[in-house]
């Protein structure tokens, strides 16, 4: 059949108009889905910054909470009751807060603020410049190096300025591996400085950080949490949470993926077309093959080839296209947030198997009621 | 005696049910011999092109059978019918039907092709077929760039690439000029005509009567005549 699916293939690369129509059409599909799936992947990531930077095993937290930017704060004996749970090794409290911070020209910029547990600084990040044991010092401020920073007037160690009327002073500049999804920067200090500068309500710790003894002990820490009437989750379940938030609560997950599927429909129906066009412009030759000796089976295995080697092929350019978009717009474009996995990228290989298993079917129901006579006939 | 190419006999083919019913062939029957050029001719719609795709295994018949080698070939699988006409019949059709976005040894390759045969054996094969048609020198070309006379020697060398018993042309000098379908035929009979083959040519162009051994004439789907060769001549 390795001749077969040369002749095939030299059919359709050579005709390179119909081609190029095809390999066009389905790039550009590709690119959109691709693109697209990958800025809701990116968005959804932003949306966990918090949990991936901090990097806890096992997060507390109430029931209520659905998202990491409207935390709600629990009383400190839930801190004592997770202590208490069998298998775990330590747990501390993180404090999440959004607090203003007075920029020289006088305008005001909302910025995270995550206090972290004094005496061990559990979830503090790695740091570019400055050294973490200056967070204790009287002030002291860590702010994360992401695509935000600029946006506090990128201070170097020793800037001073304003939060909540607090002053405060910068003594290291940490990595940022994920920027938040909200625009706005992250800084970092001790848990009871951060209590001390934002205004609270009555309780104050926005997640409990466990860190079990082993992985064995999880399930086990989860289901005596659940016990004591709040939520324990997993680093991946809480992520989960929040993309399911994102997807199914805010609107963002459905439009995206709407736009994904009309381009999917737009892919199609341009491939479809062409490949259709490009079977009937051939439907005399492929009479001419059957009356010559070829087999249905071997004509259908010919489309069957043509329409998965565009497929491929404009899979693989969408694919790179928009890899490279993604590159530029990472390097160059604030905030611009799209991430490549292997979801969205099988996800578009499904939907470019679904184009090309449409544009076939189209095709071999022509070719298969192509009659050999209709060639001698005329 | 000359061996039997193909026996048909009671061939019949309608189109059409009840009063609709239209006869293309009706209670058809001859035998065609190996190293035999044979004619069918006859006016448009005499039922030529169905009787020729009837007996290369193309159209099935309502009624009679075509036998080949003792077998009828209508009382086997459609892929067995298949393989019949890629390794016992070569076609020429009219308009040649060659692929303009292959090269002319690819073209003329396709039925080793499609016979499963190694590439490069089937390339060698076919520009050696290419040879023996005069256009060795144009194997890498695409048909398009050949004149009509070159396209058709191009198809002639397709058709026998796979070595076929029965070789099929059909109206193969109405696109040539007057000589130039002299040349044609006169170049099939005397290069590719042996004992292990039989040529059959449906045509209605009276100038090259003169290169047939027989002739079946038909009209209204009947066979009206069958002459020598000779006959026409005189």
């Amino acid at each position: 059949m390795k001749g077969i699916l040369r002749v095939a293939l030299k059919l359709l690369v050579n005709d390179r108009g119909k081609f190029a129509a095809l390999i066009v059409g389905i790039t550009f599909a590709m690119f959109l889905i691709v693109q697209l799936t990958s800025i809701f992947s990116g968005i959804l990531t932003k949306a966990s910054a918090t949990i991936i930077n901090i990097g806890s095993k096992v997060w507390v937290m109430d029931p209520s909470l659905q998202n990491p930017l409207n935390t709600i704060p629990m009383p400190s004996y839930v801190l004592d009751l997770v202590k208490s749970i069998d298998g775990v090794k330590y747990a501390v409290p993180l404090y999440s807060g959004v607090g203003l911070v007075k920029l020289k020209d006088g305008n005001w910029q909302p910025a995270t603020v995550l206090g972290l547990d004094d005496a061990t600084l559990v979830g503090r990040p790695a740091l570019l410049e400055g050294k973490i044991d200056d967070i204790f010092g009287a002030d002291a401020f860590i702010i994360a190096k992401d695509e935000d920073y600029p946006k506090l007037e990128s201070p170097q160690i020793g800037t001073t300025f304003e939060i909540n009327d607090h002053r405060s002073v910068i003594v290291g500049i940490a990595k940022a591996p994920v920027g938040g999804l909200f625009g706005i920067p992250t800084l970092y200090t001790t848990y009871n400085r951060a209590v001390q500068y934002l205004p609270n309500t009555r309780y104050t710790i926005a997640y409990i950080l466990v860190e079990p003894k082993s992985e064995a002990d999880i399930p086990g820490i989860l289901e005596a949490v659940k016990k004591t009437g709040y939520l324990g989750l997993t680093r991946g379940e809480f992520e989960k949470k929040v993309s399911n938030y994102y997807i199914f609560q805010t609107g963002v997950g459905t439009n995206i993926l709407m736009m994904t599927f009309i381009s999917f429909l737009v892919g199609m129906s341009i491939s479809g077309q062409t490949f259709y066009t490009f079977v009937l412009e051939n439907l005399e030759k492929f009479g001419a093959l059957k009356a010559i000796g070829a087999r249905n089976s071997e004509l259908v295995y010919m489309i069957l080839c043509q329409a998965s080697f565009s497929a491929l092929t404009g899979y693989g350019l969408g694919v790179g296209l928009s890899a490279l978009l993604i590159a530029v717009g990472k390097k160059y474009v604030p905030n611009y947030t799209a991430e490549i996995g292997f979801w969205n990228l099988g996800l578009a290989l499904v939907m470019v198997f679904v184009v090309a298993a449409f544009s076939s079917l189209i095709a071999v129901r022509k070719v298969m009621t192509v009659q050999p006579f209709d060639i001698f006939r005329g | 005696m000359p061996e039997v190419a193909l026996a048909a006999t009671g061939l019949e083919k309608w189109f059409g049910e009840g009063e609709a019913r239209t006869w293309a062939v009706r209670g058809i029957g001859f035998e065609a011999f190996l190293g035999e050029m044979l004619y069918i001719v006859g006016p448009s719609g005499s039922g030529k092109t169905t009787l020729l795709s009837m007996i290369s295994g193309i159209l099935k018949p309502d009624a009679g059978s075509v036998a080949v080698e003792g077998k009828d070939i209508w009382s086997s699988s459609p892929n067995d019918i298949a393989d019949f006409r890629l390794n016992k019949v070569g076609f020429v059709f009219q308009d040649f039907h060659l692929f303009p976005k292959l090269t002319t040894m690819e073209n003329v390759a396709i039925p080793l092709i499609f016979k499963k045969m190694d590439w490069d054996l089937s390339m060698k094969s076919a520009v050696e077929f290419l040879d023996a048609v005069g256009l060795a020198g144009k194997a890498a070309l695409p048909p398009n760039k050949l004149s009509g006379g070159e396209q058709q020697r191009v198809a002639i060398a397709r058709a026998l690439v796979g070595g076929p018993d029965l070789l099929i042309f059909d109206e193969p000098t109405a696109s040539l000029d007057g000589t130039t379908g002299k040349r044609i035929i006169d170049f099939v009979k005397n290069k590719f005509l042996n004992d292990k083959r039989c040529i059959l040519i449906v045509t209605h162009d009276s100038r090259i009567y003169g290169y047939a051994d027989r002739i079946i004439a038909m009209e209204d789907g009947q066979i009206v005549k069958i002459m020598s060769g000779g006959e026409i001549e005189d």
